[in-house]
C-alpha cells in the first residue's frame, strides 16, 4: 500500500485515512540535537542567574577592591581573542566533518582545544593574581559573584577539552558514523555557546567593570 | 573550607558517633521498623527469586512505562513518609495549649514541618506528576519510548537517591530546620551550622538535576515524536499540559540550581552571596529561588489540570468541550506564571507600584484558571456522567478547587497579604491546592490509568470510599486552619498561647485522622484488586469502554513496544475517531521493532551520587573527591557504548499480538 | 466615639472607595473599544442592575458562614480595631463577594449536572459530540474578565492606598487626619527571639511590650538582628519583614484601647514560638503613665546592653529600659553596634568611590 504523508494526516491511494503505518521507521537520534539545545538553553538560565546575581551583588565591595583595582584588560582580551579564535578553529573542524574528513576535523577540534587550555591556563593566571592582591571569593561579594561566574564558565571549557578527548577516541575508533556526526554537532553548539557566554562575560563584567 | 576550620578527618569528615540518634526513642523505633521491613523485602526478593527479574525488569530498564510505575511507587512511599510528618504536627499543635510545650521540642519540630514540605513537593508531587507523566505521554502521543530512554532511567535514579538522602538524614545527623525554601539568614551557616541543610541543599540539588533531565526527555519527546497527522491542536489537553509543564521545568529549575549551588558555596567555602556581612544580600536569594518557585506551582499543578481534561470526557462519553480554549488557558498560565513571583514577599516591602504589578499578574491567572472549570463543567453538560472513582475525584476536585481559586485570588492581593501572608490562610490555602487538585488528581490518574498499566481495574468500592474519606478529611483538616488564620495565627508555631484556638487544631487534628483512613482505604483497594484481579480484568484495552486518545487503543498493559503498529491520528482524541471510522486491529504482517536497550549506568552514577552528596554534607573530602571521580569516569565509559538498541524480531511481535487476539476472541 | 465594627456594615461605603466614578470609567471606556458599542451600552445598562440586585444577595449568602462561625470566635482579621485593618478586612469581604458571582454558580451547576447528567438518567439529553459554543466562549472567558477587572482596580488602589510606607491620611472613617499632627516614632528590631521597640522621641525602650495612644498615627521603623522575621499586629495593620541591615516601614492607627497580640510571622529558628508581644491600645493618660512606667525602670540601653540582650533567648520576659543610646538604631540598621566593625553605610560609601583599593580590606576607618 502506498501512502502520502502531509500536514494534515496519511491518506492511502484512494485518499481514504490510513489509521496506521505498515513500515517501520527506526528514530533512533532525532531527538538528540534539539534535546541538546534544550540542555543548552536551561545552561544559557544558569548563567543568566549568574548575571543577575553579579548586577545585584557585583557593586558591594564591602571595603574591600573594585574591578578597577583588578582587571588586566589586555589579558582578559586576549583571552576573548582566543576564544573567538577556537570558535573558528571548531567551525573549521565542522566544515571538514561535513566533508567526512576524520583526520583534517580532529586536526581542527585538537587545535580547538590547545586554545581552550591556553584559555584556562590565563584564567589560572588570573586567578592567582587575584589571590596575590588579597582578592578571594571570601572578600566581598563582588568577589564572590565575580569569581563564581568566572570559575562557572572554566568548568565549562574543562568539560569542552575533556569532551574534545573522548570524542577524538570515538571518531578514531568508529569514524565519522551518524552517531559520531551528531555528537561533534552538539559538541560544536557547546563549544559556541562558550565563546558566546564568554564574550557576555568580557562585556558585560570586564569592560563595564573598569569603565564605570 | 574556611581557613578557620579544624582538621577533618579525610574519611569520616565530620561524622562522629554523636550523629547517630540512639537516645531518641521514636527514631531508633523507627530505624528498627525501617531495618525489619526492608530485611523482609530482601528476604522475600531471595526467597521468590526475584533478585534477578527485579533487577533486569525494572532497575535497569529504559521502557517509559516501568519508569513511570517506578516514579509512583517512590511517591507513595515518601507520601507515607510526608504523611506521618503531618500528623506528628497535627498532634502537636493540638496538644501545646495552655502552657503545655506539646511533646516535640523545637529542634524536632522545625525538622519535621521542612522534611514535610520537601517530602510533599520534591519527592511526593512532583515524582507522582513526572510518573504519570512518563507513563502516559508516549501512549497518548503514539510513540514506542521516549526521545532520551538512558537519560529517563537516570532521572528516575537520581530522584530516588534524592530520597534517600532525605531518609538517611532522620538516622545520621539531622535535617534542616529552616522550611522548604531554605531561605537565608536562616539557612545561612551563622544560624544553621549543623548537617540538616546541607542534606536538604544536596537532596533538592539531586532530585533537581534529576526533574530537569525527564523535563527535557519529556519535551523533546513531545515535541519530536508524535505519530503522524498529530499536529499540536490534535494532541490530547494532558500531552498540552505536559508541554507546557517540561518547558516550564527547563525554563525554571536552572534558577533553583542556581539559587541552592550558591547558598552551598556561602555554606562550604565562605562565600557572600546571601550572607548578611560583607555585601551579600540574603533577599537575592528569596527572588532567585521564587523565580523558580512559582513555576514550580503550575508544574505541579497543570498536569493535574490535564488529568481532569482526559477524565472527564471519558466518564461523562463526550469529547471536551472548547479544546482550543483548554490549550489557550494553559498557554496563557504558563507564560504568566512566569512573572508572579514576588507575590511570595509582598511584605518585603518592595513598594506600592512593584507589589500591584505583581498583584495584577497574579490576578489574571484565575482567568483562564476559571475558563478550565467551565470547561469540565460543559463537558459534564448533555453528557451521560458515570461515577467511577476517577470521576468522583473530579468532582471533588471541582468544589476544593474553587475554594483553594479563591483563597488564592485573596492573597494575591497585596494589600491583604500583609494579613494573609505567613498566616495559617495562606497553609490552609496552599494545602487546599496541594491536595484539592495535585493529589486528588493523581489518585483520579491512578485509578484511571492503572487498567491500562496492569490490564485489571481498582475495585471501585474501595476507592470511592478512600475519595470520599480524603475529601472529607480535608475539608476537615483544612477549614480550621482557614479560621484560626483569620484569627491571627501563623505557620510554624510549636506552641500556642491563646486557649481559643485549641478547638480548631483539634478538628485539625480529627481532619488528619480522616485522611489517614482514606489513604487506609487506597492501600486496601489495591490490596483487594490485586486479590480480585480476575473478576476486574480487562482484555479490550480500552477499559472504560469510551476512551477517546491513542493509549487505550493498545492492550493492557501495552506491550514493551506501545504500538504494533505507528496510529496516524486524524482528529483531536484519535481513538474515538478511529473507533467512529470503524477501524479494526491489523491482525498480520508485523514488523521487527526497534527498541532501546536496558542500561544499569543510571543506578551505578546515581549510587555513586548518594556517596558523593552525603561524603560532601558531613565533609568527607576524600570519599567525596574519589566517588566524584567515579561518576564522572562512569559517564563518560557510558559514551563509549554505542550498542543501545535491538529489534523485537518481527515473529515475536506476531506472537504477543496473535496471543492478545486470542484474549478478545475468547471475550467475545 | 468607638463603636465595634460590624461585618457587613462598612462593605457598601468600601464599594465607592474601590471603583471610584473616573476609574469605572476607564474600565467601561476600555471595555467599549473591546466589545463594540453595542454590547458596551448592554454593559452599562446591566451594572447598576448587577451591583444593585446580584452583589448584595451575594454577599448575604457567601458571607452567611463566614458571619456566623466567625463572629463567635475572636477573628481579629474580621474584627480587627484599628483603622488599616479595618480597610483590608472591608477588601476582604469585597473580593470574596466579587468572587462569589462566579464561584457560587459554578459549584451549583457542577452538583446540578453531575447529578442530572448522571449515567442512570436516560432521559437527559445526550450530545457526545457538541464540543463547541463560541457564545458559551465568550460567556466563560468574558465572566472571568469582567470580575478579575474589577478586582483588578481594586487590588490596584489598595496596593497603593494601603501601601505600608505611605503616612495615613485618615484615623477612621470620615476622620482625616489633622493637618500638623506629627506621627509617634517607634523603632522596631526583632532579635533572637524577641522584640525591642525604641521610643527615639520618648527616650525609652521596651522588650516585648508596645503601646501606643488610640487614634495617633504610628509610624514603625522595622529592622531586624541576626535573621529575617515579620512584625505583625493583625488588629492593627498586619505585617511587614524584618529584614537584617534593611529597613522597612509601618504607618498605621489603633482606633480601639485594648490589648492585642502581636508576633513575628516568619519562622525564625528554634525560639519562634515565643516571639509575641503585647500591644496596647490606650488612652493618653495611661499611655503616659505607661512611659512614665518605663522611665522609672532605671535601665539603660546602650551598646553593651545591647549586645548582651542580642544572644539569643527564648520566651523573653517584658523590660523596660528609661533611657536609650540615640545612636543605637542606626548601629544596629548599620550593623556596626559591635566595636570595630565596618558600617554598612561606610562599606556603600566606598562601593560608590569604587572600593577601597587594595588595602586591607573590612577594617573600620573610623
Amino acid at each position: 500500500m502506498t501512502t502520502t504523508t502531509t500536514m494534515t494526516g496519511v491518506k492511502d491511494g484512494t485518499g481514504a485515512p490510513v489509521f496506521h503505518l505498515t513500515e517501520e521507521h527506526d528514530h533512533d537520534g532525532g531527538s538528540t540535537v534539539i534535546g541538546f539545545w534544550m540542555f543548552l538553553m536551561s545552561d544559557v538560565l544558569l548563567f543568566a542567574g549568574l548575571f543577575a546575581i553579579y548586577a545585584w551583588l557585583g557593586g558591594h565591595y564591602a571595603g574591600g577592591p573594585s574591578p578597577s583595582d583588578l582587571f588586566r584588560l589586555p589579558l582578559v582580551a586576549a583571552n576573548t581573542a582566543i576564544m573567538l579564535l577556537s570558535s573558528f578553529t571548531c567551525g573549521l573542524g565542522m566544515l571538514e566533518t561535513g566533508k567526512g574528513q576524520a583526520g583534517a576535523a580532529l586536526k581542527w577540534f585538537g587545535v580547538t582545544a590547545l586554545l581552550g587550555i591556553c584559555f584556562l591556563y590565563n584564567q589560572v593566571t588570573e586567578y592567582e593574581h587575584l589571590q596575590q592582591a588579597g582578592a578571594t571569593y571570601q572578600t566581598s561579594a563582588f568577589l564572590s559573584s565575580f569569581i563564581t561566574l568566572i570559575i562557572t564558565h572554566s568548568i565549562h571549557v574543562i568539560v569542552g577539552v575533556v569532551w574534545v578527548g573522548v570524542l577524538a577516541l570515538q571518531v578514531f575508533q568508529h569514524g565519522l558514523i551518524e552517531a559520531n556526526r551528531r555528537r561533534v554537532l552538539c559538541f560544536s553548539m557547546f563549544w559556541n555557546f562558550l565563546d558566546i557566554t564568554w564574550v557576555c562575560v568580557f562585556v558585560f563584567v570586564y569592560l563595564m567593570g573598569v569603565l564605570k | 573550607m574556611s581557613a578557620d576550620s579544624p582538621p577533618l578527618d579525610p574519611i569520616f569528615g565530620r561524622l562522629t558517633l554523636d550523629a547517630f540518634p540512639i537516645h531518641e526513642p521514636i527514631l531508633v523505633a523507627t530505624f528498627a521498623v525501617v531495618v525489619l521491613a526492608g530485611l523482609s523485602v530482601a528476604g522475600a526478593l531471595t526467597y521468590f527469586r526475584l533478585w534477578v527479574p527485579l533487577w533486569r525488569d525494572w532497575i535497569t530498564t529504559v521502557d517509559h512505562k516501568r519508569i513511570g510505575i517506578m516514579y509512583i511507587v517512590l511517591a507513595l512511599i515518601m507520601l507515607l513518609r510526608g504523611f506521618a510528618d503531618a500528623v506528628m504536627m497535627r498532634l502537636q499543635q493540638a496538644m501545646a495549649f495552655n502552657g503545655s510545650d506539646g511533646y516535640l521540642p523545637a529542634h524536632h519540630f522545625d525538622q519535621i514541618f521542612t522534611a514535610h514540605g520537601v517530602i510533599m513537593i520534591f519527592f511526593v508531587a512532583t515524582p507522582l506528576i513526572v510518573g504519570v507523566m512518563n507513563f502516559v505521554i508516549p501512549l497518548q502521543i503514539g510513540a514506542r519510548d521516549v526521545s532520551f530512554p538512558y537519560l529517563n532511567n537516570l532521572g528516575f535514579w537520581l530522584t530516588a537517591v534524592a530520597a534517600i538522602l532525605v531518609n538517611v538524614s532522620l538516622f545520621v545527623g539531622e535535617f534542616s530546620q529552616a522550611g522548604w525554601v531554605g531561605e537565608p539568614p536562616l539557612s545561612g551557616l551563622d544560624a544553621s551550622p549543623g548537617v540538616g541543610v546541607d542534606y536538604y541543599l544536596w537532596a533538592l540539588q539531586i532530585s533537581g538535576a534529576g526533574t530537569l533531565i525527564g523535563g527535557i526527555n519529556l519535551l523533546a519527546t513531545i515535541i519530536k515524536m508524535r505519530a503522524p497527522g498529530m499536529s499540536f491542536m490534535r494532541m490530547p489537553i494532558f500531552c498540552w499540559t505536559s508541554l507546557c509543564v517540561n518547558a516550564l521545568i527547563v525554563l525554571s529549575f536552572p534558577f533553583l540550581t542556581i539559587s541552592i549551588t550558591l547558598l552551598t558555596l556561602d555554606r562550604l567555602i565562605g562565600t557572600h552571596f546571601f550572607t548578611t556581612d560583607l555585601g551579600g544580600n540574603p533577599m537575592a536569594y528569596v527572588n532567585l529561588v521564587w523565580v523558580w518557585g512559582h513555576p514550580e506551582v503550575y508544574i505541579l499543578i497543570l498536569p493535574a489540570l490535564g488529568v481532569f481534561s482526559e477524565v472527564v470526557p471519558v466518564l461523562c462519553g463526550k469529547r471536551l468541550f472548547g479544546y482550543t480554549s483548554m490549550v489557550y488557558a494553559t498557554v496563557s498560565i504558563t507564560v504568566i506564571g512566569f512573572v508572579v513571583w514576588l507575590h511570595h514577599f509582598f511584605t518585603m516591602g518592595s513598594g506600592a507600584s512593584v507589589n500591584g504589578f505583581f498583584g495584577l499578574m497574579t490576578a489574571l491567572i484565575a482567568i483562564p484558571t476559571g475558563v478550565k472549570v467551565y470547561n469540565w463543567l460543559f463537558t459534564m453538560y448533555r453528557g451521560r456522567v458515570r461515577m467511577e472513582t476517577p470521576m468522583v475525584w473530579t468532582v471533588a476536585f471541582m468544589f476544593t478547587f474553587l475554594l483553594g481559586g479563591l483563597s488564592g485570588v485573596l492573597c494575591s492581593i497585596p494589600a491583604l497579604d500583609f494579613q494573609l501572608h505567613n498566616s495559617l490562610v495562606l497553609v490552609a490555602h496552599f494545602h487546599n491546592v496541594a491536595i484539592g487538585a495535585i493529589v486528588f488528581a493523581m489518585m483520579a490518574a491512578i485509578d484511571f490509568w492503572f487498567p491500562k498499566a496492569f490490564g485489571f481495574r481498582l475495585d471501585p468500592f474501595w476507592g470511592r470510599l478512600s475519595a470520599y474519606f480524603w475529601t472529607g478529611g480535608f475539608f476537615v483538616a483544612f477549614m480550621p486552619l482557614y479560621i484560626a488564620g483569620v484569627m491571627g495565627t501563623t505557620r510554624r508555631t510549636r506552641v500556642f498561647d491563646d486557649p481559643s484556638l485549641q478547638i480548631w487544631f483539634i478538628i485539625a487534628a480529627i481532619g488528619s485522622l480522616l485522611i489517614f483512613i482514606g489513604v487506609l482505604c487506597f492501600l486496601i483497594q489495591i490490596y483487594v484488586s490485586i486479590r480480585n484481579r480476575e473478576a476486574l480484568r480487562d482484555v479490550t484495552g480500552d477499559a472504560w469502554g469510551n476512551g477517546r486518545t491513542l493509549e487505550w487503543s493498545t492492550s493492557s498493559p501495552p506491550p514493551d513496544y506501545n504500538f504494533a503498529f505507528t496510529p496516524v491520528a486524524h482528529d483531536v482524541d484519535a481513538w474515538a475517531n478511529m473507533k467512529d471510522h470503524g477501524y479494526s486491529r491489523p491482525l498480520d504482517g508485523f514488523n521487527a521493532v526497534h527498541m532501546p536497550r536496558n542500561t544499569s549506568v543510571g543506578i551505578i552514577v546515581s549510587v555513586l551520587t548518594l556517596i558523593f552528596s552525603f561524603a560532601i554534607v558531613w565533609y568527607m573530602w576524600l570519599v567525596a573527591a574519589v566517588s566524584f571521580g567515579l561518576m564522572v569516569l562512569v559517564s563518560i565509559g557510558h559514551t563509549f557504548n554505542y550498542n543501545r538498541s535491538f529489534h523485537i524480531p518481527a515473529d515475536q511481535v506476531a506472537r504477543t499480538e496473535g496471543e492478545r487476539t486470542r484474549l478478545l476472541a475468547q471475550q467475545g | 466615639m468607638s463603636h465595634p465594627p460590624s461585618c457587613c456594615g462598612p462593605v457598601n461605603r468600601v464599594r465607592l472607595v474601590f471603583t471610584p466614578e473616573p476609574t469605572r470609567n476607564l474600565v467601561l471606556r476600555y471595555l467599549s473599544r473591546l466589545l463594540g458599542y453595542k454590547s458596551t451600552r448592554c454593559f452599562i445598562v446591566t451594572f447598576p442592575f448587577i451591583e444593585r440586585t446580584v452583589l448584595k444577595p451575594h454577599r448575604i449568602i457567601a458571607l452567611l458562614p463566614l458571619v456566623a462561625i466567625l463572629s463567635a470566635c475572636n477573628a481579629v482579621v474580621l474584627h480587627p480595631s484599628g483603622d488599616v485593618a479595618v480597610q483590608q478586612r472591608d477588601l476582604l469581604l469585597y473580593a470574596i463577594e466579587l468572587m462569589s458571582i462566579v464561584i457560587v454558580p459554578v459549584a451549583f451547576l457542577t452538583a446540578l449536572f453531575a447529578w442530572h447528567y448522571r449515567a442512570s438518567n436516560t432521559k437527559a439529553r445526550y450530545e457526545p459530540h457538541w464540543h463547541h459554543s463560541t457564545k458559551l466562549e465568550v460567556v466563560i472567558w468574558g465572566v472571568p474578565v469582567i470580575i478579575i477587572g474589577f478586582l483588578g482596580v481594586a487590588t490596584w488602589t489598595t496596593a497603593h492606598t494601603l501601601d505600608p510606607y505611605h503616612p495615613i491620611t485618615r484615623i477612621a472613617p470620615g476622620q482625616p487626619v489633622p493637618p500638623g499632627t506629627k506621627p509617634l516614632k517607634v523603632e522596631v528590631v526583632a532579635l533572637d527571639w524577641k522584640w525591642l521597640f525604641i521610643y527615639p522621641e520618648l527616650g525609652i525602650a521596651t522588650v516585648n511590650d508596645l503601646a501606643a495612644p488610640v487614634n495617633q498615627p504610628i509610624e514603625f521603623r522595622i529592622t531586624s538582628s541576626r535573621v529575617q522575621n515579620s512584625f505583625m499586629i493583625p488588629a492593627m495593620a498586619g505585617q511587614i519583614y524584618a529584614m537584617v541591615g534593611m529597613e522597612t516601614e509601618l504607618h498605621a492607627v489603633i482606633n480601639q484601647p485594648g490589648d492585642y497580640k502581636g508576633y513575628s510571622s516568619r519562622f525564625s529558628g528554634a525560639g519562634f514560638s515565643g516571639m509575641h508581644f503585647v500591644f496596647h491600645g490606650m488612652n493618653n493618660s495611661d499611655f503616659d503613665k505607661w512611659v512614665a512606667d518605663a522611665r522609672a525602670s532605671g535601665a539603660a540601653l546602650d551598646s553593651a546592653s545591647y549586645l548582651q540582650l542580642a544572644v539569643p533567648s527564648e520566651n523573653e520576659p517584658v523590660h523596660r529600659y528609661a533611657s536609650v543610646d540615640p545612636q543605637l538604631y542606626g548601629k544596629i540598621l548599620d550593623m556596626c553596634v559591635e566595636p570595630g566593625k565596618m558600617c554598612l553605610s561606610t562599606m556603600r560609601a566606598l562601593d560608590l568611590k569604587k572600593g577601597n583599593g587594595l588595602c586591607q580590606p573590612h577594617v573600620a576607618s573610623n
